[in-house]
């Protein structure tokens, strides 16, 4: 069992989103979050004065999902995200130790789905 | 009521003072006197009344911002705020330099020609009719000074341009939208206004605008169809697969709230514009008509929202009101209270067919200002040409065709629609295409996609909120 956690592009959400549910994956978390790493930011100018932004808004997707559907959900991510240009994003495999489910109890594998 | 006791008060204070005078220098109180006393006070009451309403009127540019800004992306907020506070800046200087002569100054039937610039002709208002004796003599039917008459006509100038605003939004550069609006307001608007309310031939032909749905609704609403046909649809609005990907507005408090406030300023923008208080029978009988079609326009369009969409859509409540509102204002000297609930009725279905109409034929209105605007001004004004009671409140307009005065109403009214209609729509389609060959009317797709805000402004509107995106 793995997390994905993907930063992405915000206009790209639907885009990713769309491939997720395309290669079948269709539990996910998604927040706002802002971030910076390779891509610039932005000079920002108010009353006169300048100042240099570079903290800028993303998207993070956390998806748990079983070990034949890494590699699937990470294309998928990457097909939706990839513009070519800097900023795209990066994406995280983190080993999961535990998933429960809350309605039934389940744990491991199927309470992944 | 307190208007009537402040004038009353005002009368009887000047006739003590008036009389007092009198019987210090020994002087006789002749009808002559008393007449000359009476006259000035009633130049000075509708002064008051005109400046009044220019003010209201003038405060409905807030309402556009906020309505316009309400129904967009948080990222262009700066913007359109600009655009909208700007637009006021620029129909002002605009107006006085060129556009006044142009629509009042006495001329051809199709422009002015004298006393074109900055409202300098010849001109002894507030004397009227015949005492009248100056170059601005389509407009010498109200007695109120030149300045009050300029003001008034300049805020409903204002008012053309800014609907062009919410059309182009979230898309156009801001300069590019600056330069069309000096054309706009310096040139355009003042021409098919001088056809109808300047002497010129429309009005000679008996069509009838009491407000403005032609003059200043359908004038913004043909200059931003012009606009958004060379413009394009915002990126991301219309999917590939031809479906339609809504875009929601980032706050409705704020679409509400100027939704009443431009409610509260068309009690300026129609009865202002019997420019003159009388007995105070018309000013009454327009307001009323009014709020009464505005009142009936909001139920329509939310019946028929709720029938649609499942749901009732706020905006969809809000642009009701509007375009009963833009409705009315042709009609609103001509017919009667039941007319109007008639006329607001057919409006809020039209506003909300046309909302979706658009749409389907791409084409992209973030605030359904052609909906509202331009549909409802060309209803507005055929309304007349349907409802009109001659002389209901003055005016001899004829009968409109369900009061027995057949088709020449009508007729008149159709034809205005038409000619303003092909004139503002070729002359802003020429004017913004040679704005987007010298300098660009849209702003990149990277521009776009990172807000209008940073990218023409350099600074959000919300820098302490994080944007939050749901789709």
């Amino acid at each position: 069992m793995k997390l994905i956690i993907a930063v992405v592009q915000p206009e790209k959400l639907t885009d990713v989103k769309q491939a997720l549910s395309e290669a079948k994956v269709g539990k996910m978390t998604v927040s706002n979050v802002i971030g910076c790493g390779s891509q610039g930011g932005f000079t920002e100018s108010y009353r006169g004065t300048f100042t240099e932004v570079n903290l800028l808004d993303k998207v993070r997707f956390e998806i748990a999902v079983n070990e034949d559907f890494v590699k699937p959900a990470v294309d998928a991510i990457i097909k939706g995200a990839r513009s070519g240009k800097i900023g795209d994003g990066k994406i995280f495999i983190v080993p999961l130790e535990e998933c429960i489910r809350v309605r039934t109890g389940e744990t491991g594998t199927e309470a992944i789905g | 009521m307190k208007k009537k006791l402040i004038g009353t008060l005002i009368i009887m204070v000047g006739l003590f003072f008036v009389l007092n005078t009198m019987a210090l220098a020994e002087e006789p109180v002749t009808q002559q006197v008393l007449d000359e006393v009476t006259g000035s006070l009633q130049v000075g009451i509708d002064t008051i009344w005109v400046l009044f309403a220019a003010f209201l009127v003038f405060f409905m540019n807030l309402g556009f911002g906020m309505v316009e800004s309400g129904l967009c992306r948080a990222k262009n907020t700066v913007n359109i705020l600009a655009k909208n506070f700007i637009v006021f800046a620029i129909s002002s200087v605009a107006f006085w330099v060129i556009g006044w002569g142009l629509m009042f100054g006495d001329g051809n039937p199709f422009v002015g020609l004298q006393g074109i610039f900055c409202v300098g002709g010849a001109d002894n208002s507030p004397a009227i009719g015949d005492a009248y004796q100056g170059v601005y003599s389509a407009i010498n039917w109200t007695g109120v000074p030149l300045w009050a008459k300029f003001f008034f006509q300049l805020v409903f100038a204002g008012t053309a341009a800014t609907i062009v605003s919410g059309v182009v939004a979230e898309r156009i550069k801001f300069i590019s939208f600056i330069i069309f609006s000096f054309i706009l307001v310096g040139i355009l608007y003042p021409i098919t206004g001088h056809w109808i309310w300047g002497g010129g031939f429309l009005a000679s032909l008996g069509m009838f605008d009491f407000a403005g749905s032609t003059v200043v609704h359908s004038v913004g609403g043909w200059a931003a169809l012009a606009g958004v046909l060379i413009l394009g649809a915002r990126y991301g609005k219309y999917r590939k697969d031809g479906s339609i990907n809504p875009i929601f507005g980032h706050s409705m408090s704020m679409a509400t709230l100027g939704g009443f406030v431009l409610w509260l300023g068309w009690f300026g923008f129609n009865p202002g514009s019997t420019m003159g208080v009388g007995d105070g029978s018309a000013i009454a009988h327009v307001a009323v008509v009014t709020n009464t079609a505005a009142a009936t326009a909001v139920l329509s369009s939310t019946i028929v929202s709720w029938m649609i969409q499942k749901k009732p859509d706020l905006s969809m409540i809000i642009n009701g009101a509007l375009a009963g509102l833009v409705a009315i204002t042709a009609p609103c000297a001509f017919v009667s209270i039941g007319s109007a609930a008639v006329i607001g009725l057919i409006a809020g279905v039209l506003v909300v067919l046309a909302v979706m109409m658009f749409d389907r034929i791409k084409i992209d209105d973030p605030v359904g200002a052609l909906s509202v605007h331009l549909v409802n001004g060309i209803w507005g004004t055929l309304a007349v040409g349907f409802f009109a009671v001659d002389g209901i409140t003055g005016t001899a307009t004829g009968n409109g065709l369900f009061f027995g005065g057949g088709f020449k109403l009508l007729g008149a009214q159709l034809v205005g629609i038409v000619a303003v209609g092909a004139f503002t729509l070729a002359a802003s389609f020429v004017a913004w295409y040679i704005i987007k060959l010298i300098l660009d009317m849209r702003v990149s797709r990277d521009e776009e996609i990172l807000g209008l805000d940073l990218g023409e402004h350099g600074s959000k509107a919300y820098p302490d909120f994080q944007g939050f995106l749901t789709k």
